[in-house]
């Protein structure tokens, strides 16, 4: 392999590794915040117990975000350093301001909020918590910022070969970014929702802290429930925004080689995706229009007639991703995205109907159905940035122009095996962890604690429990 | 004073506060078995950093995203030249940041003892290599006219760099002790006392000999001509105040020298790079500096707003965490979260 595939499955490993744990701080973060809320509110001690159960394995997940992310902060100079000549003027700032305003944040008070429980007063615990997850996604948005630069380039002029910046606030306003920084603010809730689920499925089958399970569960469904549903509906606007902005990106995921009018939805392919030997091709006539424009006739253009196009716009070279990863991607994380709002629209009904922890077999479902978030959050990212080829950023430099002319791919290849085995054995150590403590289940009541609080019987207290 | 000056003042300041901050908390990790001679003093050691240590690294993170958004020409060439130390560095702070935060959450004694030998480890060549990258840095590394460098990984391992690197190293486990003398109680105050009180000599031994290698091994006395400069001096002098103050058992008087000490050692070393950031040793006219690697006026201005609202904000709450803090530890199980 070149140093450009080597620098692109770095990329991509890295990037898929330090997603599997951002996704979940971004989302439990804020239901931790609430869980603590609801303690500071009402002063009982099932949710301080909650808190702390949740907020253990809370830690663990984000020590695995913060010390992946540092690679990705470094890999763009080390493997992408023509990229990072051409684009710092703008990518720079706000990956500098992304750690000025949100590291800071959430590092100082992740650290106040881990070692401060006996230091702090309840109110002043619990906003550290809060300032947590919001520096969290702040970050998130940062993040997301200078990657919608990538996907859409706006506010920069091309100046003695590189890319300047002409305007800063078109710049953090990009158009993409307000699809883009919604579905993964939700895709975080929904995957914190079934991770949350799934751990008092565990419990609530084995009859263990049903009190404080039943209301974790029940506040996980709701946020589960909305945040599903949240992603999807947005999602589609952000497909509707795609053919626009990347309409070939579309074409690849459609595996549509031809323009098509009106454009049919593949829901299925059986035989390859290279468009001459299609075996069998499940399609529902007519539905990429309504996907894509919201109506019943539309074009969209074709893998083939976009080459052309783009050959005549941007001079000879291949410009067609192989749909293969945008293909499959795609339906895995749509696939994966109905099933959760399935499941947690189940899990809103169980809990309307206060019969969630009787039904075993649900119970049992739903602990399986927390790989369903990690799946579509992989595959939504393997759409985003494989679509994108051969870009770097779209229409402007390409990963083959991007990459480090200087760095051999015998450095690159022993750097990526040496990611390969440390994230591998970390892997290990931090689902042991995860395993461990959330089979543990939550530290015992102490008894003078446990004097204060009163049993209660209430149906739904963790919804309604702001309000005691 | 243009914004590109600024924003080298800026860099500085942001390696200054990761090496004087994140300098102790490597020093206590390298320390971290010696000093605690059984589990739970061990754990004592690990909890005087546990709420800093993740703060403390940001700041390097900060460097390096300043560094790209204000001199991207700076962070492609360096992130890409020194390719194969930083991998090292990452994985390094990879395995003691999680080694940190893992450590004591399995009652394992394998399992712990695993996670000290990757706390020591990781901290020792993370603090290594950040002082090898940073003498290459004021010695010049060979950069062609095309801004990229041209010299391999062997090429970063003169003696003058391992020097280097040795200084921060001794210099970080002195800091480290002195911040453990000032944050514990009983047996680990005592042993950090005399880490302390034996480092001192062999620092000011090392650094002293950093020093006088950086006369002559950069071109410092060209700026300079005889004199030999009032900041290396002055980081000189706080080093060897630091003698008085441990026999008068004034530890944080003491911390505060060692962190001057760091914070001068940088601040020379800054000096000697102004204007350029990149020093070529192949030709002069090759080097990469403020100007021709920084990114437009423009960027560098809407940078200077965000920097100028934002630093002062970290600045409260990061010394807010460490008032919060300021009690030492005790050596009860008990009352240890880590």
């Amino acid at each position: 392999m070149d140093a450009l595939m080597l620098a692109r499955l770095q990329f991509a490993i890295t990037t898929v590794y330090h997603f599997f744990f951002v996704p979940l701080t971004l989302g439990l973060s804020i239901l931790v915040a609430l869980m603590e809320t609801f303690y500071v509110r009402t002063g009982r001690e099932v949710y301080k117990r909650m808190t702390k159960f949740w907020g253990k394995l809370f830690v663990i997940n984000f020590a695995m975000g913060v010390v992946t992310g540092i690679v990705q902060e470094f890999q763009f100079g080390m493997n992408w350093s023509e990229y990072s000549r051409f684009v710092g003027d703008i990518f720079g700032a706000p990956l500098a301001i992304e750690a000025l305003m949100a590291f800071f944040l959430e590092s100082t008070f992740l650290g106040i909020w881990i070692f401060g429980w006996d230091k702090l007063s309840k109110g002043l615990h619990a906003a550290a918590i809060w300032i947590v997850a919001i520096g969290s996604n702040v970050s998130a948005l940062w993040i997301l910022i200078a990657n919608s630069f990538m996907q859409e380039p706006v506010g920069y002029a091309i100046e003695n070969g590189r890319a300047v910046m002409t305007n800063f606030f078109e710049v953090i306003l990009n158009p993409n970014i307000f699809y883009m920084f919604p579905h993964v603010l939700m895709s975080g809730l929904a995957t914190a929702g079934f991770f949350v689920l799934a751990i008092s499925a565990y419990h609530l089958l084995r009859k263990n802290e049903t009190d404080l399970f039943r209301r974790s569960f029940q506040l996980a469904a709701v946020v589960a429930a909305i945040a599903s549903f949240v992603v999807a509906l947005n999602g589609h606007d952000q497909a509707q925004h795609m053919v626009e902005s990347q309409p070939m990106k579309m074409a690849a995921a459609e595996a549509l080689w031809e323009t098509e009018s009106p454009a049919s939805f593949s829901i299925i392919t059986i035989g390859n995706l290279s468009g001459s030997s299609e075996v069998f091709s499940l399609r529902l006539p007519r539905m990429l229009c309504l996907l894509s424009y919201n109506q019943l006739d539309c074009e969209i253009k074709g893998m083939n007639q976009l080459q052309s196009e783009y050959e005549a716009m941007y001079g000879p070279g291949d410009y067609t991703p192989p749909p293969f990863i945008p293909y499959w991607s795609f339906r895995i994380m749509v696939g994966a995205g109905f099933l959760m709002i399935g499941l947690s629209v189940y899990a809103l009904f169980l809990v309307m109907a206060e019969m969630f922890d009787r039904r075993t077999l649900a119970l049992k479902i739903f602990q399986w159905a927390l790989l369903l978030p990690y799946i579509a959050n992989t595959a939504g990212w393997l759409l985003t940035e494989v679509g994108r080829f051969p870009w770097a950023v779209y229409g402007l430099v390409t990963l083959e122009e991007g990459v480090s002319n200087m760095v051999s791919p015998g450095l690159v290849w022993f750097s990526l095996i040496g990611y390969i085995l440390i994230y591998g054995a970390l892997i290990f150590a931090t689902v042991y962890l995860l395993v461990k403590y959330s089979k543990a289940g939550p530290a015992p009541a102490s008894q003078a604690e446990a004097d204060q609080s009163e049993p209660d019987s209430d149906a739904m207290p963790s919804l309604v429990g702001a309000q005691d | 004073m243009d914004l590109n000056t600024l924003w080298f003042i800026l860099i500085a300041v942001l390696y200054i506060g990761f090496f004087v901050l994140e300098g102790f908390d490597f020093g206590v990790g390298m320390l971290q078995p010696f000093i605690g001679k059984n589990d739970v003093e061990r754990r004592v050691v690990i909890n005087t950093i546990g709420p800093h240590w993740d703060a403390n690294e940001v700041w390097l993170l900060t460097a390096g995203g300043a560094t790209f958004a204000a001199f991207p020409m700076w962070y492609a060439t360096m992130f890409s030249g020194f390719y194969l130390p930083l991998f090292l560095l990452l994985a390094a702070l990879i395995m003691r940041g999680l080694a940190l935060e893992f450590r004591s959450k399995d009652e394992n004694p394998k399992w712990r003892s695993f996670w000290d030998y990757a706390i020591c480890v990781g901290s020792l060549v993370a603090a290594l290599l950040l002082g090898v990258a940073f003498a290459n840095l004021v010695r010049g590394v060979p950069i062609d006219a095309e801004m990229n460098y041209v010299g391999g990984f062997f090429n970063l391992l003169n003696p003058y760099a391992l020097l280097g690197g040795v200084s921060a190293v001794v210099l970080f486990i002195l800091h480290g002790a002195i911040f453990l003398s000032m944050k514990t109680t009983g047996n680990v105050e005592e042993r950090a006392k005399k880490v302390a009180r034996r480092m001192w000599l062999p620092v000011v031994i090392i650094m002293l000999l950093f020093l006088i290698a950086t006369y002559f091994q950069t071109d410092l006395l060209l700026q300079l001509g005889i004199n030999p400069g009032l900041i290396p001096l002055a980081g000189m002098a706080a080093l060897l105040s630091v003698w008085f103050l441990l026999r008068k058992e004034r530890f944080g008087w003491a911390f505060g020298m060692t962190s001057v000490g760091i914070a001068f050692a940088l601040v020379t070393m800054f000096q000697i790079m102004y204007p350029r950031v990149m020093i070529s040793s192949l030709n002069p006219d090759w080097s990469l500096t403020i100007y021709n690697a920084s990114s437009s006026p423009y960027t560098l201005t809407v940078m200077t707003i965000v920097a100028l609202i934002f630093v002062p904000i970290v600045l409260i709450y990061q010394g807010w965490s460490y008032w919060i803090f300021r009690k030492r530890i005790v050596a009860k199980p008990e009352t240890l979260t880590y």
